[in-house]
């Protein structure tokens, strides 16, 4: 007869010295986890709740322009300086930490339009309305300039007039080259006071431009006869153009996957398009109630930022057809530039009111140092909420955002009017020979033509 | 990642023929920790969604496969056994000669205490089995730590106590005494009289709600929230006195056996029951759930003992032969059942979780003298807890208990800031009353359209007579100057209980839709002759 009783010693189910961490053991039996989902549930909506009690995205504003920013260019050798210029030909290197400004680069004499700094941090390129692009030596930042008490004001290395105003400018990735749009499409070397190559469709200004992270020698523009062009600097004429029924205002390519590009439309939508197929757009991005103005893409690859004329600075995912975040406070008025930190974790937006505002990429993050049982503890939130959102309680918790006034009532005249064109779209359907009435996707409702 | 599963079906198909007998049983263990079906991705259309489950659902799987392998090679103990050679019968074993096979720690379990004075004792175990009050019915309290024979409180109420629980730990028990519930605190203290409910006759704690439970003397179930102490529920059962309740651990619904031999399961939201079943032809002397909540046995006083199976409400199984005045599923799922001073322990002695066949596993007789009370297995030990006329016992159960606890859920060695911890835990997670349903598996699941659940006939039938009753136990203000006459007093009456029955509409009407009726449209014979020009022509 064999028999054995369970028994269990004190002294093995306990520690030893009480210096020693507790003993813990575990049993994954589902069966000793009694309405296991339940608790799970509950969790789920306890986690939303707290997301939502610790959201405070809003960390400080920087103030210093007399007017309002027009643009903001990111330094990607240094995370914590930012630049910025107004529209009265103000530059300013910012220090993110202490929100204040480190040094001034005058000299423009009208709205500055276009900021950007080499791949190396070394050189600043501005251009405005004055027709005049301005190189400038960006000082490296030393131990002592974290105390920033003195501001100093920068001469211009070199000083390029030209014969029309400028609206854009952008720096090849590492290159010697950088690009300007006015007029027409032009290309500069540092060196040159004239620029080296210039390109020309029809007589419409080119309004913005854009280098391609991946490959140096491709750049996308955006012009005033609503049309995205992507040129190639080896070939001598676009390589990829398609007119769509509204303008674009800003284009963004994506850092991880350097083929897809999203560009920042008057209509209120950004469209993501993959470049070696432009005659359909890949995702609409549609939340914004007015023009967008700028997007600018995470370093991640997975998200960008948008400013739009609607005073609001939205967060989308980069397959998402609907935002994930809306900031927005009573003071911020129309968003003219927005930029994502280097370390994805700040979002920056310059706007009408002369500030520039920092927020929190996630609002609800934690900043600082973690330590690693918190950090199991967010992430353990963060995925019994995930699993949970669809229903209904979960859902109206994460969902939930104050949208102020103008924004709400105008997202419901939109709904409104979209709900009567579908309708009669569908009684046209309803009433004529089946095949006739045929509705062209989202995706390729906007663009008219593929042209070339 | 190809590459590696590629290897992988390599090798298992060389693996010898042991190793492949263990993998049937590491498929088994999968499947627990899968916890049912997966979703079946076929249908849907969504491609984006598609893959996103897809992948998820291949991350169950892997994490389903280690858990398995956690529990063959990873966790600390092994469940006891009893096991006889040759033709020796395993309920001939008796209590002695467990003691001679068995260590020392675990003998210091068998043990008989005596207290021949306090009357029939019940008991209640915590839930990681460290800790026992036990209540004798002339007042006597004990709480006592099991670990170290340690008798940390007794009191002596002097009132008749007809039940003890404990609640969420150790800290707190409720005693049902002579005309009302009272609940202490670890050292002995009242800290509070539930006096809305009566004279309690059962009273049981649903640990992850929160709620305390109680029938009374006259057939009443009150739900009570301990953490803030509102009553939350209280139910007219309309059948009558009754002192068999039961909670079901895996869904926290509430058993009553009645004497007419149904049993009715409860919920705190809905004045019905959920479920009633009839179960023996004379009256239900008692009802345990199995911890996994398809099992449940009944016994009644024709001397049948049967065994239900609560996804189908079947009866599976029948046991003749004697009246269970108690019973007690153990975590392994052997069932106690007590009579008189006999304690018989039925195993299942089918090894599949589909069919159940419960046999004779151990038996013990006590001293005559001994009526037994309770019979409570305790968690994680392989020991039974015997309440009885004559104080309490306690017998070793080989194979009963869960060898393998989990610090997280119940931890028998727990210190102070641990219990405080979990503490706090626990009231985090605690759940609402409305989530105590029949199949639990569905909190989460996507419901198909239905806003608002429709409930039952029978359940607005209850709730009208819940409301009616209120409307007419409600007392009215009593007027002065000559405006308090009772022919208007009870016109006031009359008025309200017809407000509370007018938000019942009436049930027949729903199907034929009432149409207007013109005048004359049914045939003109109906009309007086005065208002035949009134009637349409057709």
């Amino acid at each position: 007869m064999k028999i054995k009783t369970l028994s269990r010693p004190v002294d093995e189910y306990t520690r030893e010295r009480s210096q020693d961490l507790q003993v813990v053991f575990h049993n994954f039996d589902p069966s000793l986890r009694p309405m296991e989902k339940a608790v799970e549930y509950k969790r789920a909506l306890t986690a939303a709740k707290l997301e939502k009690i610790f959201a405070r995205p809003f960390v400080g504003a920087m103030d210093g322009h007399r007017d309002g920013v027009s643009c903001m260019a990111k330094n990607p050798n240094y995370l914590k300086g930012i630049f910025s210029a107004s529209m009265d030909g103000d530059i300013r290197l910012w220090d993110i930490s202490s929100r204040r400004t480190v040094c001034q680069f005058p000299g423009h004499q009208g709205a500055v339009r276009g900021l950007t700094v080499s791949t190396d941090g070394n050189v600043l390129v501005s251009c405005g309305t004055d027709c005049t692009v301005r190189l400038w030596k960006v000082p490296r930042p030393t131990l002592e300039d974290s105390s920033v008490s003195s501001e100093n004001f920068i001469e211009p290395a070199a000083e390029y007039v030209w014969k029309n105003a400028f609206w854009a400018v952008d720096h090849q990735f590492e290159g010697e080259l950088f690009a300007t749009a006015g007029a027409q499409l032009e290309i500069w070397n540092h060196n040159r006071a004239s620029p080296v190559q210039s390109f020309q469709w029809g007589t419409d200004s080119v309004i913005s431009v854009r280098f391609n992270p991946g490959e140096p020698d491709i750049l996308a523009t955006s012009a005033s006869d609503r049309s995205i062009t992507i040129y190639d600097l080896r070939m001598s004429s676009a390589a990829r153009r398609i007119i769509m029924m509204t303008k674009t205002n800003s284009i963004a390519w994506n850092p991880m996957e350097p083929m897809n590009l999203t560009a920042a439309n008057e209509d209120g939508s950004c469209y993501s398009f993959d470049g070696r197929k432009m005659d359909e757009a890949k995702c609409v991005h549609k939340d914004h109630v007015s023009a967008v103005m700028d997007i600018d893409f995470s370093p991640t690859g997975r998200e960008f930022v948008t400013g739009s004329y609607d005073r609001s600075v939205r967060i989308f995912p980069y397959n998402g057809g609907h935002s994930r975040e809306i900031y927005h406070t009573k003071r911020m008025q129309r968003v003219f530039c927005v930029k994502y930190s280097c370390d994805a974790t700040y979002v920056l937006s310059g706007s009408d009111d002369t500030n520039l505002r920092l927020w929190k990429a996630k609002a609800s993050e934690q900043l600082g140092v973690i330590l690693p049982r918190e950090q199991k503890k967010h992430e353990y939130n963060e995925a019994v909420k995930n699993r949970y959102k669809h229903l209904p309680e979960v859902k109206r918790i994460v969902r939930h955002r104050h949208l102020p006034k103008p924004i709400y009532k105008a997202l419901g005249i939109i709904r409104t009017v979209n709900d009567s064109k579908r309708r009669k779209e569908d009684r046209r359907r309803a009433h004529s020979a089946p095949g006739t009435i045929v509705t062209k996707p989202l995706r390729q409702r906007r663009i008219i033509k593929e042209v070339e | 990642m190809e590459l590696s599963s590629e290897d992988n079906n390599l090798t298992e198909k060389f693996l010898p023929p042991i190793e492949q007998e263990s993998d049937v049983e590491l498929e088994t263990k999968v499947k627990k920790y899968l916890r049912g079906e997966g979703a079946n991705l076929e249908t849907l259309k969504d491609k984006k969604l598609k893959t996103q489950l897809a992948s998820r659902e291949k991350l169950y799987g892997k994490s389903a496969k280690t858990a398995a392998k956690i529990e063959k090679w990873l966790l600390p103990a092994e469940a006891g056994y009893l096991e006889t050679d040759g033709l020796e019968k395993t309920w001939r074993v008796k209590q002695t000669d467990i003691a001679n096979e068995v260590d020392l720690l675990s003998s210091r379990n068998q043990y008989d205490i005596v207290l021949p004075d306090f009357g029939p004792y019940k008991l209640d175990f915590t839930a990681s089995g460290r800790h026992m009050i036990a209540g004798g019915r002339k007042g006597h309290l004990a709480l006592v730590d099991m670990m170290s024979m340690n008798l940390i409180k007794e009191i002596q109420v002097k009132e008749t106590v007809r039940d003890v629980a404990f609640l969420h730990n150790e800290q707190f028990f409720a005693a049902a005494q002579k005309k009302y519930a009272y609940i202490y605190g670890r050292d002995g203290t009242e800290l509070h009289c539930l006096k809305e409910r009566g004279p309690v006759a059962r009273l049981r704690f649903l640990k992850n709600h929160f709620l305390l439970a109680s029938v009374n003397k006259s057939g009443q179930l009150h739900y009570q929230d301990v953490t803030y102490g509102g009553m939350v529920a209280s139910i007219r059962t309309g059948k009558g006195r009754t002192d068999v309740m039961e909670v079901n651990p895996y869904n926290g619904v509430v058993a009553l056996g009645h004497s007419g031999g149904t049993v009715t399961m409860w919920k705190p939201t809905s004045q019905a029951p959920l479920v009633q079943m009839q179960c023996h032809p004379g009256p239900v002397s008692s009802v345990a759930f199995h911890p996994n909540g398809h099992l449940m046995a009944t016994s009644g006083k024709e001397r049948k003992l049967k065994i239900w199976d609560l996804r189908k409400f079947e009866e599976i199984q029948t046991i003749h032969g004697f009246h269970a005045k108690t019973l007690s599923f153990s975590q392994k799922g052997l069932l106690a059942a007590g009579t008189g001073s006999f304690v018989q322990i039925l195993g299942d002695s089918s090894g599949s979780s589909s069919s159940h066949n419960y046999s004779r596993y151990m038996n013990h007789s006590m001293v005559k003298g001994y009526q037994i009370e309770k019979l409570m297995f305790r968690p994680y030990e392989d020991v039974i807890g015997i309440g009885h006329s004559m104080g309490w016992s306690s017998i070793l159960i080989p194979g009963s208990g869960e060898p393998n606890f989990d610090s997280w859920v119940a931890n028998p060695f727990e210190t102070s800031k641990q219990r405080r911890e979990k503490e706090v835990h626990l009231l985090l997670d605690k759940l609402p009353p409305e989530t105590i349903m029949l199949d639990p598996s569905k909190i989460g699941a996507m419901k198909p359209s239905r806003r608002k659940e429709k409930p039952s006939r029978g359940e607005i039938e209850a709730e009208k007579e819940v409301a009616i009753e209120a409307a007419k136990s409600t007392e009215l203000k009593k007027k002065t100057k000559g405006r308090n006459k009772p022919s208007k007093r009870t016109k006031k009456k009359k008025e309200m209980v017809e407000n509370a029955k007018r938000t019942f509409p009436e049930q027949g009407h729903n199907n034929t839709a009432s149409k207007k009726r013109r005048i004359g449209e049914d045939a003109a014979a109906e009309l007086p002759a005065s208002l035949k020009r009134f009637a349409r022509k057709n």
